[in-house]
């Protein structure tokens, strides 16, 4: 039995989440804050990106979660161009992608359990098929005793682990991290990079910014270094720059 | 402390509930809604006193007599009003009395002494038949018929001019009714722009959460139509105050004859919480839907 060329192309673009094609990228009449990124993500990958303060790490993440648009080039996410897309189609893409944002941009007046559902109640789920599985999540990250607090009650360490439960609740297909270990110690640091190992062994694609290089050093993922906007490394960490 | 019941959680508003401008908008589309219903209540009562006048004016005619030479004018009024008596389309027919035509006109020439040597025409009062009305050729026939020298004012003249008067009352109305209308729903766009603005970080973490622009302008539809119906309801609430003072201080003719005010006419200010939602519901909406697309 011969093979469908075009559904063979489907499947192979399928596989890769995440797909760069010279992409570049500026802020309004700005400098290039990305120029000509090639990268692929496949599926159930880990990565880390790396770079200096103002590499543009979170400008990169921003591009992959729908938060900007780039100057040039071509973005595929799941197969599907991005550029080419119809803006009432991006909200159902951007449900699967899951964003554990710098500043982590929990909301304030929403209890813990209520920031944590948010995706779910985007997606437009019953909340008694759901809650069960938020409460379930919120005790595997450690704040099941926590469910009903305020965010601003919390430790850095467990807003942290909030902001990744609400990025994964949704089951999504890939998990952007931007310094999720920025404000904790080496040991909650450790713990949530757990987190994110067992995330990806459940089948979630990670791509997490970092500065923490004794991170990256200890994991042996694979690593996406940029150097003034520009992709230097995209091999496993202490390989030469490709 | 009770420990925290997953089954029993409900989700919690994504818009936090109160917002220091709240207050201050309330106030706004309250008074808002006040002036619109109060504009609603004078045009109705004005309308209504315009249809009495002319029910009024149109219910009768007045015939002015001239005496033919060797009549005297009191026998030339008998004779006009015992012809229009008979005639189709009048129900009553009665010449006024001398003195009473006498003090009709004095207001005019003032207390003379000898106003009753002066050639005064006298009148005839006609009441018409309320469901088929004689008029104004048909009476001058019929005075015609019996040769009486008279002229019949079937009061057209001021009923003109009382349905001009009513219509321009009820155009300003309805331009006053829209006016407000239009300020409603702009201070509502201005309040969903500060309201976005003030909640952004909300508005951005649904949106990069996955939320649509529909389901985000729908937080801010909700609340202010919610709001609106509340300030709808304080200004009708106080519309009706107004109206009812205004009816048990002047009974059914109402203060003044010209807005006789019903008890029926503040049925009329029932539907303003609804129409300040929907205003208020449409302008969040096209506003919020306007700056989530933006953000595309």
């Amino acid at each position: 039995m011969s093979r469908n060329p075009d559904a063979a192309a489907h499947l192979e673009s399928a596989r890769e989440i995440v797909r760069f094609d010279t992409v570049s990228m500026r802020y309004g009449y700005g400098p290039e804050v990305l120029r000509g990124l090639d990268f692929t993500l496949p599926a159930g990958s880990f990565h880390f990106v790396t770079g200096s303060s103002g590499a543009g790490k979170t400008s990169l993440l921003r591009l992959i979660a729908l938060a900007a648009r780039p100057s040039d080039g071509r973005i595929a996410l799941f197969g599907h161009d991005i550029g080419r897309m119809p803006p009432a189609s991006r909200p159902a893409l951007r449900r699967r992608i899951g964003v554990v944002f710098q500043d982590l941009l929990l909301l304030d007046h929403l209890s813990v359990f209520d920031n944590a559902a948010l995706p779910l109640r985007i997606s437009g789920g019953k909340a008694s098929n759901y809650r069960g599985d938020v409460a379930e999540l919120l005790a595997w990250v450690g704040l099941g005793g926590r469910m009903d607090s305020m965010p601003r009650t919390l430790a850095g360490g467990e807003k942290q682990r909030l902001a990744i439960a609400r990025a994964v609740v949704n089951r999504p297909e890939i998990l952007l991290a931007d310094e999720p270990t920025a404000n904790v110690d080496h040991e909650m640091a450790l713990r949530i990079f757990r987190l994110f190992v067992e995330l990806n062994r459940l089948g979630t694609t990670v791509l997490i910014a970092t500065h923490d290089q004794d991170l990256v050093a200890r994991s042996g993922r694979p690593v996406l270094h940029l150097d003034g906007g520009r992709l230097t490394q995209r091999a496993a960490y202490g390989a030469e720059p490709a | 402390m009770t420990a925290f019941d997953p089954v029993r959680w409900r989700p919690a508003p994504l818009l936090p509930e109160a917002d220091a401008r709240d207050g201050a908008l309330l106030f706004v589309v309250a008074v808002l809604c006040f002036l619109a219903c109060l504009t609603a209540l004078g045009v109705i009562a004005s309308d209504r006193a315009a249809r009495g006048w002319i029910g009024q004016l149109g219910g009768e005619a007045t015939v002015i007599v001239r005496p033919r030479s060797g009549e005297t004018p009191d026998a030339a009024a008998a004779r006009a009003a015992e012809a229009l008596a008979g005639t189709p389309g009048v129900a009553e027919a009665r010449a006024l009395e001398p003195a009473k035509a006498y003090d009709l006109i004095r207001p005019w020439l003032g207390d003379i002494g000898d106003l009753e040597d002066l050639p005064v025409p006298r009148l005839v009062t006609v009441t018409l038949d309320e469901k088929a009305p004689a008029d104004a050729a048909r009476l001058a026939a019929a005075l015609k018929a019996q040769d009486v020298d008279g002229s019949v004012d079937d009061h057209s003249l001021w009923i003109g001019g009382v349905k001009r008067s009513a219509s321009l009352a009820r155009g300003l109305g309805a331009g006053v009714f829209l006016l407000i209308g239009a300020a409603a729903a702009a201070v509502v766009a201005f309040a969903t722009r500060a309201g976005l603005a003030a909640r952004r970080d909300v508005v951005e973490v649904l949106h990069l959460s996955g939320a649509s622009g529909a389901f985000i302008a729908r937080l801010f539809q909700v609340r202010f139509a919610r709001m609106a119906a509340m300030g709808g309801l304080a200004g009708a609430v106080a519309a009706a105050l107004v109206g009812a003072v205004l009816r048990l201080a002047g009974g059914p003719h109402g203060v003044t004859p010209a807005l006789p005010v019903s008890w029926a006419d503040l049925l009329a200010i029932l539907p303003c919480p609804l129409a300040a939602a929907l205003v208020a519901a449409a302008a969040a909406r096209f506003t919020a839907q306007g700056l989530i697309r933006e953000l595309e």
